[in-house]
């Protein structure tokens, strides 16, 4: 591989030299240590040793040229080696030693982010090493301000503020995969015993609706899959709160920006102490927040009038695969911080995967979310689960061009539909609940 | 809250201390009637008497030696050693008998013995009255090492470790005797031994250090922000055992560790900070960590300006900070 003839820095305080004059002419052999040019500065005036043995392939400096120390000023290498190009002439040289071959561009590329000293980026310290690794960034489109323009941990936590993430986490967060069809695996089909006098309205909706009872003609080659009792009981459940609930979705859309950034910086801290950080602990306090503002979304209907209900239990739709889909619910969501969310929603989740969540786990839930965005959904109208008067649809995240202070941005962005009970809310306060969602995420600190 | 020197403030915890329990007795050379060299027990001889305040020997020795005997008894001695480097004599005591008696004894038989010694230069004591002897101690499990730096500190943790079960070197800066002055109240408290302290918050590179050092960072850290640098200060207070969460915290936050002490710098205590950054914090690096300390020679020199070239001091810390928090 070619090397570099670069500039040397001539006394301490000195930061430029002169080229005097090439001791060897383009396409001539040269022997390590042979003068190879003479070159005067401020303090000295010196012949300058080649550091390699070859042939010097390319004068980029010409005689009498003032260039920085570490500038390039040409190569030295094997006749019909190519010179790297893409590697600007003027480029500063972060180290001075010239004694290593200089990488071709597909090893700087490979060992961009391993710790130690790149040539082309400087020293990178662990620490930017690991926010590079996590946050999936590209350090040569990092500035330096340290020494010798290396890399600082500010450097790239700056950058991640500025450049607003550069993507959204590609990684499923665990509740978030996409269901098989069902919004909702009701959970008195999780623990019968525990609803059979508790929630005695099920059944009497159900006596009232008999949903099939249209007869579907069968051709041959049609098939047909026996009713499971769980199929059967999801079925009941999603008519019953159709007819129950006048079903009203709103839409609207929140910029992700800060929250993602949020994610991205406190992913890896929180991991460290076993914590995983997915969206949906933001989605969870906001919505906490929104129902704290406006409690009569906290509610249900009763005969007696509407229930408002004071703990605020949020579930979270979580797959379970082939075997359809459970609403774990996290108690008081309100009282939380977001690793204390983060932390719930993790335990919730593990134990819903292997099926040790208890019946207090899955009851109690006053508000339910779910997330069907990870299948590309971007928005959806959702089911209500009964008795609850309202549950939040949370759409893919996606960067989208925006219009921010009349100027072209590009967003993370996400729709959050919301379905409501028309009896117990009306639009205006669901559109209020919805945007307090909207403005938590947007202004998240 | 009346404002105190840290060798009044220690003389205080050991003035409440010999109040409070009648089993703690102070015994070294000089503090009874001259009472100490430092006038650290001043008056405490003409207050509780020839028996409770006792002039020893010079021999260090039989100082320390007589405290293991009366703490395996149940009293609560607090040894003086007029000056550290004269500890010495007393080590084979100290590392062979205080520090592993409880283990030994499986349990059964404890040292509840303090060692006060003023250690460290820069007072113009030479090569016998200047030495740092920490780190040969904080490496003997079975011992605690405690170092104050400021007056409240000094009381707090003096009492505690009258009370503690086991033997503790109280290790005291005697420059900052008369020099560091702060708030020390009045009535009973005392400070852990074990945790440290944040001292100064900071973003973009912290300083470690105890004793006299740690009185120093904090005037460095002054300069460091005239130079638009928020330096975080943390006080170690114990460094056996060290608060290794603290340490962890701080480097986290600032990613930047530059650790300070008199002593020499090889097999000083700053390696053992380092060696448990890099142990369990190197993800958290953003440059090298770093060690200030006296140079490898065999003692503070008495000399003024070669006494100067050994100390590490405001100016020495701040210029090492400064190019670590450009690093």
């Amino acid at each position: 591989m070619p090397e570099k003839v670069i500039m040397p820095q001539l006394g301490e305080s000195v930061v430029e030299g002169t080229l005097i004059k090439w001791l060897v002419k383009e396409g001539d052999r040269v022997e390590e240590f042979d003068s190879l040019m003479e070159v005067e500065s401020a303090k000295v005036n010196t012949e300058i040793p080649s550091p390699a043995t070859g042939t010097l392939l390319k004068i980029l400096v010409e005689e009498g040229n003032t260039v920085k120390a570490g500038t390039i000023l040409g190569w030295i290498g094997d006749p019909e080696e190519k010179i790297p190009t893409g590697d600007g002439n003027y480029v500063e040289e972060v180290y001075s030693e010239t004694t290593q071959p200089i990488q071709t561009q597909s090893e700087v590329v490979a060992s961009k982010q391993d710790i130690g000293r790149n040539r082309d980026l400087g020293f990178i310290s662990p620490v930017v090493a690991r926010l590079a690794r996590e946050n999936n960034i590209d350090l040569s489109l990092i500035q330096g301000t340290g020494n010798n323009n290396r890399i600082t941990k500010k450097d790239v936590l700056q950058f991640i503020e500025k450049s607003g993430g550069s993507e959204v986490d590609s990684e499923t967060p665990a509740w978030e995969t996409p269901g098989e069809g069902d919004l909702f695996r009701p959970t008195e089909l999780q623990f019968p015993d525990r609803f059979k006098s508790t929630q005695p309205a099920v059944g009497k909706i159900e006596e009232k609706v008999s949903p099939t009872k249209v007869q579907t003609p069968v051709s041959s080659g049609d098939q047909i899959i026996p009713l499971t009792k769980m199929r059967k009981a999801i079925a009941d459940h999603m008519v019953m709160s159709k007819h129950t609930s006048p079903h009203v979705t709103t839409v609207m859309e929140a910029d992700m920006k800060l929250v993602s950034n949020h994610l991205k910086i406190n992913k890896e801290l929180f991991s460290r102490q076993g914590i995983r950080l997915t969206y949906s602990s933001y989605f969870v306090a906001a919505t906490a927040l929104a129902l704290r503002a406006y409690p009569l979304v906290n509610s249900s209907w009763t005969e007696n009038g509407i229930l408002v209900k004071n703990a605020i239990n949020i579930g979270l739709a979580t797959s379970l695969e082939e075997e359809g889909l459970i609403v774990p619910v996290i108690k008081n969501a309100d009282g939380y911080s977001i690793s204390g969310l983060a932390r719930v929603i993790g335990d919730l989740v593990n134990r819903a995967r292997s099926h040790q969540l208890k019946p207090d786990d899955v009851t109690d839930g006053t508000f339910s979310i779910t997330n069907h965005g990870t299948a590309g959904s971007l928005f959806a109208t959702p089911v209500i689960n009964q008795p609850q008067a309202g549950i939040l649809g949370v759409g893919a995240i996606k960067k989208r061009v925006v219009v921010i202070n009349d100027a072209i941005a590009i967003r993370p962005m996400v729709y959050l539909s919301f379905t409501f009970d028309h009896r117990i809310l009306d639009g205006s306060t669901a559109d209020n609940f919805l945007a307090k969602i909207v403005s938590v995420l947007e202004n998240w600190q | 809250m009346p404002e105190k020197t840290m060798v009044e403030a220690i003389r205080d915890a050991m003035d409440e201390e010999l109040e409070r329990d009648e089993n703690v007795f102070i015994v070294g050379e000089d503090v009874g009637q001259r009472g100490g060299v430092f006038r650290a027990t001043v008056g405490l001889f003409d207050k509780y008497g020839a028996d409770r305040v006792i002039d020893s020997p010079l021999a260090e020795l039989s100082i320390v030696g007589v405290g293991i005997g009366a703490a395996l008894y149940g009293m609560k001695p607090i040894c003086e050693i007029q000056f550290a480097d004269f500890i010495y004599p007393a080590f084979n005591q100290i590392i062979s008998e205080a520090a592993k008696m409880t283990y030994r004894s499986n349990g059964t038989w404890t040292v509840p013995m303090v060692i006060r010694a003023p250690y460290g230069g820069g007072i113009g004591g030479g090569l016998y009255h200047s030495q740092s002897v920490e780190a040969f101690f904080a490496h003997i499990p079975g011992l605690k090492v405690v170092i104050p730096s400021s007056p409240y500190d000094a009381k707090g943790l003096l009492k505690s470790a009258v009370r503690d079960p086991n033997p503790v070197i109280y290790l005291e800066p005697k420059k900052g005797y008369r020099l560091i002055k702060g708030e020390v109240p009045d009535e009973d408290y005392v400070v852990p031994i074990g945790p440290a302290r944040v001292s100064r918050s900071g973003e973009d590179l912290t300083i470690f250090a105890y004793g006299m050092m740690h009185y120093y960072a904090l005037q460095a850290a002054e300069q460091l922000e005239q130079e638009g640098y928020s330096a975080e200060v943390v006080d170690l207070r114990t460094i056996y055992p060290v608060d290794q969460k603290t340490i962890l915290d701080s480097v986290k936050k600032t990613g930047k560790a530059l650790i300070v002490h008199e002593d020499n710098l090889t097999g000083g205590y700053g390696g053992e900070i380092a060696a448990i950054i890099a142990e369990h914090g190197f993800h958290d690096l953003d440059a090298p960590v770093r060690r200030l300390a006296g140079p490898d020679v065999p003692a503070v020199p008495f000399s003024h300006p070669m006494q100067e070239w050994f100390m590490v001091n405001p100016e020495k810390i701040f210029k090492s900070a400064l190019e670590l928090a450009r690093y």
